[in-house]
């Protein structure tokens, strides 16, 4: 099966394909040179199909898609927009597609992007005409739930997860926001955060105003969550509301704070998370200069270092949220990209860790396509 | 009447709209109209400028002849130059 590495980052596309033993990788790209590219997403349902997010430091935000696997692209013909505001209304206008999502099997042609500031787009075509999703975008409570809270990159809606049961059923987070659940594909959202700290809030018990960073669901066990949150680790398994912070049994002196987190996508109980610094002033690397992976195989209950292979002093990786990934192999591979422009990578399911390329440019994505 | 024809300054980050490009004609009575005139031959390039609320990008900049616009209501006279300006985008 052909196995391709999509890179995004602040400076393009780039490309890593293997051998079939996974061994020697080329690098090709960059694709969109100079261009800021923050998810590059196959469609499963059409493994042909791509859909990646762009913009530049001049040019307004867009989408691109290719039908051929990347070998060529064409942009948006209607990019994700918000509607025009009414003079009464605070104007919103998208400055970063951030995130973008494949709709249900069962609605061929169906993606969802997430943008900042915070805004739910759909598009039926294959991604070539974006719509805003008028039941979050213009919810009653939009303006509490995406109330202005803004990361260093903007107020981010990302994370976005189509139930594989019920394509009415979508999960989506904002940054900052907390997480939100529908079930009737977009029309009405209810907050879905009880469990997980707020610790950076006055009032750390809200219902919304949460950090989470990447939220996943299990493709096979799909009322199983798992959330790398601003503030811990959690699991949440439906049709339960309330979290449970798995981040608790990690090493006192590691922490559960990072961006990314990723599941075996044969085996619901074992995720991984890559911790990083969270404490003082948020350095966001990785902690005392000593990158590691953290693996659980129980859901969350106890969890096991991962380093072998990564440098063992003087590395202060950040890794993104989406800059982390696995394949689909028999033998798990795990992926992950650093802000300075490394990837790293496992073909044992994290025992042991090489790297793969290094120089890039910032890596904001590292998603796997077969 | 003659057509009202204006020649419009393409910058390079927009030139993957116009064909490589680096000057084309467009028409309009106004910055919006030109700029509409512009979308019609060049799908896609508008939105690139302008966002969704009809406001200028931050990072671009629009001229006419010397002057420089604010906004997309700004009155376009037959043989003005348009200057489209992509500046100071960060490193």
């Amino acid at each position: 099966m052909a196995s391709t590495l999509w890179i995004g980052t602040r400076k393009g596309v780039f490309a890593l394909r293997p051998d079939v033993r996974r061994r020697v990788w080329k690098l090709a790209g960059p694709q969109f040179l100079g261009h800021i590219i923050h998810h590059v997403v196959q469609d499963p349902r059409e493994p042909r199909r791509l859909a990646l997010a762009a913009k530049t430091g001049h040019l307004g935000p867009t989408v691109y898609t290719s039908g051929d696997r990347g070998r060529s692209w064409q942009e948006a013909a209607a990019p994700p927009a918000f509607r025009k505001a009414d003079e009464s209304e605070k104007p919103r206008a998208v400055e970063r597609v951030f995130w973008l999502t494949p709709g249900h099997e069962s609605e061929p042609g169906v993606w969802y992007a997430g943008t900042s500031p915070a805004g739910l787009f759909r598009s039926g075509d294959h991604g070539q005409r974006w719509e805003p999703v008028t039941g979050f975008n213009d919810h009653a409570m939009y303006s509490k739930w995406a109330a202005g809270l803004r990361t260093p990159d903007g107020e981010l809606l990302h994370s976005i997860r189509v139930d594989p049961r019920d394509a009415r059923h979508l999960y989506l987070a904002i940054s900052i926001g907390g997480v939100f659940e529908s079930t009737d594909r977009g029309a009405d959202w209810a907050p879905l955060n009880e469990g997980v700290a707020a610790d950076f809030l006055p009032d750390p018990n809200v219902a919304y105003g949460h950090d989470p960073h990447c939220l996943i669901q299990h493709p096979l066990q799909p009322d199983r969550l798992y959330q790398q949150n601003h503030c811990g680790s959690y699991r949440l398994d439906r049709p339960a509301r309330r979290w449970v912070r798995i981040g608790e049994r990690m090493p006192r002196r590691i922490g559960d704070i990072g961006f990314p987190i990723v599941a075996h996508p044969r085996d619901p109980d074992t995720v991984w998370v890559l911790p990083m610094d969270g404490s003082k002033v948020w350095p966001r690397t990785a902690l005392g200069g000593k990158p590691a992976v953290y693996v659980s195989r129980n859901a969350g209950r106890s969890w096991q270092r991962q380093d072998r292979g990564l440098p063992r002093a003087q590395a202060w990786f950040t890794v993104l949220r989406q800059a982390m990934c696995a394949d689909q192999a028999a033998r798990l591979g795990l992926y992950f990209g650093t802000t300075q422009g490394e990837v790293w990578a496992s073909s044992d399911e994290g025992g042991s860790w090489r790297c793969l390329a290094r120089h890039l440019p910032e890596i904001y994505s590292v998603s796997h396509a077969c | 009447m003659a057509a009202r024809v204006n020649t419009v300054r393409i910058p390079s980050p927009l030139r993957d709209y116009t064909a490589g490009a680096t000057q084309v004609s467009a028409s309009g009575a106004t910055v919006a109209a030109l700029l509409d005139d512009l979308e019609r031959a060049h799908p896609g390039m508008r939105f690139r400028m302008i966002d969704e609320q009809d406001h200028i990008r931050p990072h671009i900049r629009v001229f006419i002849n010397q002057r420089e616009v604010n906004a997309l209501d700004e009155a376009v006279a037959a043989g003005d130059e348009i200057h489209l300006i992509c500046a100071l985008s960060g490193g």
